[in-house]
């Protein structure tokens, strides 16, 4: 049993997934066994662009100390104006349609890298300058319309499967592919490398350079198929859907137990993390808490399950 | 050595020019009253700046201050107008919290970054409860004091350069100063030189919290009233207000007087934008714009500096 328990103390996603389920045993205990499944159901369609965005910034963390992409949401915003000004509510260019979006999208990751290298800039303040960059361009090509998105990127994004929502098995095979890279391939063996000490990766032999560019194109990449998929199902892209993301992406990777300080990624907490925020404001909202203590709760649940999970050994 | 000088001075040229830009595209600025308006939101902004720069001193980094600002002029809006003891109370009690978190950071070895997203939602949560939608009235004292005419030199720079050349000199001259930002560069070799982390972290949270006060009543001051969202986009100011001044994430490196500058400069170039009459899709987009730019240059000075 303390074998057991000294086991888990060493894996930090446990936590995340076991506040996600004590805030759901709370909620249907509340609810006296009512829309438990219902609830299950909606955490997995809403947590799904949480873990899509989640998994990119979870890289880009892992490359170091103060890496970290300010430019999600507007590359969330940018990549789901693209797709349904393209697609131009035709499912016959449903394809050109995500093209396009991905093309824009890893055009923004192109960028953000071009900043942090060319003109060292800080990635915080590069990523948070590109975004404006970003979201003035999002405004000026959309110009404010909510368009609708084609039946079929509709359907697709609306799909259940034996109560499961289609989309979480995409996801769920994102999150497999990204595991795999980071565990099995070079790159991803170097991201963890450069985030433990990108001097020793450098003197190793290692191409800093091109995993820190490689990173920053994939973490825009995840948020352009957020973007697609969120516009899909939310029927339209608004100029302000990316917005609630830049917390929750930063929030669901520390949650989840990967580590501020680099060289450490947590794929299956990405999970727990996204699934434990959407149940929170799930049972508080069934609490029929208002706004204020609402905003409060969660606040200080992100805080205390931090304080839980415990920091960094000093190094 | 000359590059040096340069790297320090360039905050204060960025500033040069913005400011010789917008006279240029709108003369009629140049004067009192011009100067007056452009600048009077600067010194919240500068406030809150400084704030920030404590918490960087010291290697961490305040997501919270935004919200907290607002949060604070919703107080000063409702408590410190209705029962000005109680407010004074509640105020000193947010500094006092800021303090534990800089506590509760260190002890446990938390991420700030974390930390202060999660307060961030306290904040606004706190600041809902207090004012559910914007309303309140600024106390009367508040309202003039942030209305002051001084003769020749328009209040807003005369408060900007107070509150940069004081912190200036607490923080780059005094020798608890020189304590604050070793913090920052090395925490290892100031522990064995017996001094406390804890109580240098306490001590610049709550530093942090006390011009979060200050930023969050110099806003409730111009605007007269309370709203919590007032200052949501104050965190990136604060952040972006340090970095051009000079300022580094990492290491204790950072500058006051820069910092204010830096403040300065993102309040100018809003004008700025403005008076260029360019289309309102790409207001945020040129702002954006500036920050690379200035950043750019800085790069180019400093090429030859470092080698990593």
């Amino acid at each position: 049993m303390t074998a057991l328990i000294e086991r888990l103390r060493h894996k930090p996603w446990v936590f995340s997934f076991a506040a996600a389920l004590a805030v759901w045993l709370i909620t249907i205990a509340y609810t006296q066994g009512q829309g438990a499944g219902a609830i299950l159901t909606a955490a997995f369609s809403f947590a799904t662009f949480t873990i899509i965005v989640g998994l990119g910034q979870m890289m880009v963390i892992t490359t170091g100390p103060g890496n970290v992409d300010l430019s999600i949401p507007a590359t969330i915003t940018l990549s789901g104006v693209v797709a349904m000004k393209v697609m131009d509510e035709d499912s016959s260019r449903l394809l050109i349609g995500v093209l396009a979006a991905m093309g824009a999208a890893t055009l923004v990751g192109v960028f953000n890298y071009g900043l942090i290298r060319l003109l060292r800039i800080p990635p915080i303040i590069a990523t948070l300058s590109s975004s404006f960059l970003i979201l003035s361009t999002a405004i000026s090509y959309g110009r404010g319309i909510r368009i609708k998105p084609p039946e079929s990127l509709a359907e697709f994004a609306t799909m259940r499967l034996i109560g499961i929502p289609v989309m979480a098995f995409f996801v769920l095979g994102v999150s497999v592919v990204i595991a795999v890279i980071l565990t099995r391939t070079v790159y991803g063996r170097s991201v963890l490398a450069v985030g433990q000490n990108m001097r020793a990766a450098w003197l190793a032999g290692m191409n800093v350079d091109l995993t820190r560019f490689a990173t920053y194109v994939l973490s825009a990449f995840l948020a352009g198929i957020c973007g697609i998929l969120l516009s899909g199902f939310s029927r339209g892209a608004a100029l302000n859907m990316g917005e609630e993301f830049l917390l929750a992406s930063i929030a669901t990777v520390v949650i989840g137990g990967t580590s501020v300080a680099g060289g450490r990624a947590n794929v299956p907490g990405i999970w727990g993390a996204a699934l434990f925020m959407y149940l929170l404001v799930t049972m508080l909202n069934t609490f029929g808490a208002s706004a204020g203590i609402r905003l409060i709760l969660t606040g200080l649940m992100i805080i205390a399950v931090i304080v839980a999970a415990g920091g960094e050994e000093p190094r | 050595m000359n590059r040096r000088l340069l790297r320090q001075a360039l905050p204060f040229l960025s500033l040069a020019v913005v400011l010789a830009a917008t006279f240029y595209v709108q003369p009629r600025t140049m004067s009192y009253f011009g100067l007056n308006l452009m600048l009077q939101y600067a010194v919240p902004i500068a406030l809150a700046t400084i704030a920030q720069m404590f918490i960087i001193t010291v290697n961490d980094l305040d997501l919270s201050i935004g919200p907290f600002v607002g949060l604070v002029s919703c107080v000063g809006a409702t408590l410190l107008f209705e029962t000005p003891a109680v407010g004074l109370i509640v105020l000193l009690f947010l500094i006092a919290a800021y303090g534990a978190i800089g506590a509760l950071v260190h002890v446990r070895n938390l991420p700030s970054i974390v930390v202060t997203l999660g307060l961030s939602f306290v904040w606004l949560g706190l600041a809902v409860l207090i004012l559910p939608s914007p309303g309140g009235k600024a106390p009367v004292w508040l309202k003039g004091l942030m209305s002051v005419q001084v003769p020749a030199v328009p209040f807003p720079i005369i408060a900007a350069v107070v509150i940069g050349l004081l912190v200036h000199v607490a923080l780059m001259t005094s020798s608890y100063g020189v304590i604050a930002r070793g913090a920052g560069g090395n925490p290892k070799a100031l522990r064995r030189a017996g001094w406390s982390m804890l109580r240098t972290k306490i001590m610049m949270y709550m530093l942090a919290g006390a011009f979060g006060v200050l930023s969050g009543l110099s806003l409730l001051g111009l605007t007269t009233s309370g709203d919590a969202h007032v200052a949501d986009r104050y965190t990136l100011y604060s952040i972006a207000g340090v970095i051009l001044g000079g300022g580094e994430f990492i290491g204790g490196r950072v500058s006051p007087l820069g910092a204010v500058v830096g403040a300065l400069t993102l309040a100018l170039a809003g004008s700025f934008l403005i008076f260029l009459r360019i289309s309102p899709d790409w207001q945020i987009g040129a702002q954006g714009a500036i920050l690379i730019i200035v950043l750019a240059l800085r790069a180019l000075v400093t090429y030859g500096e470092q080698k990593r």
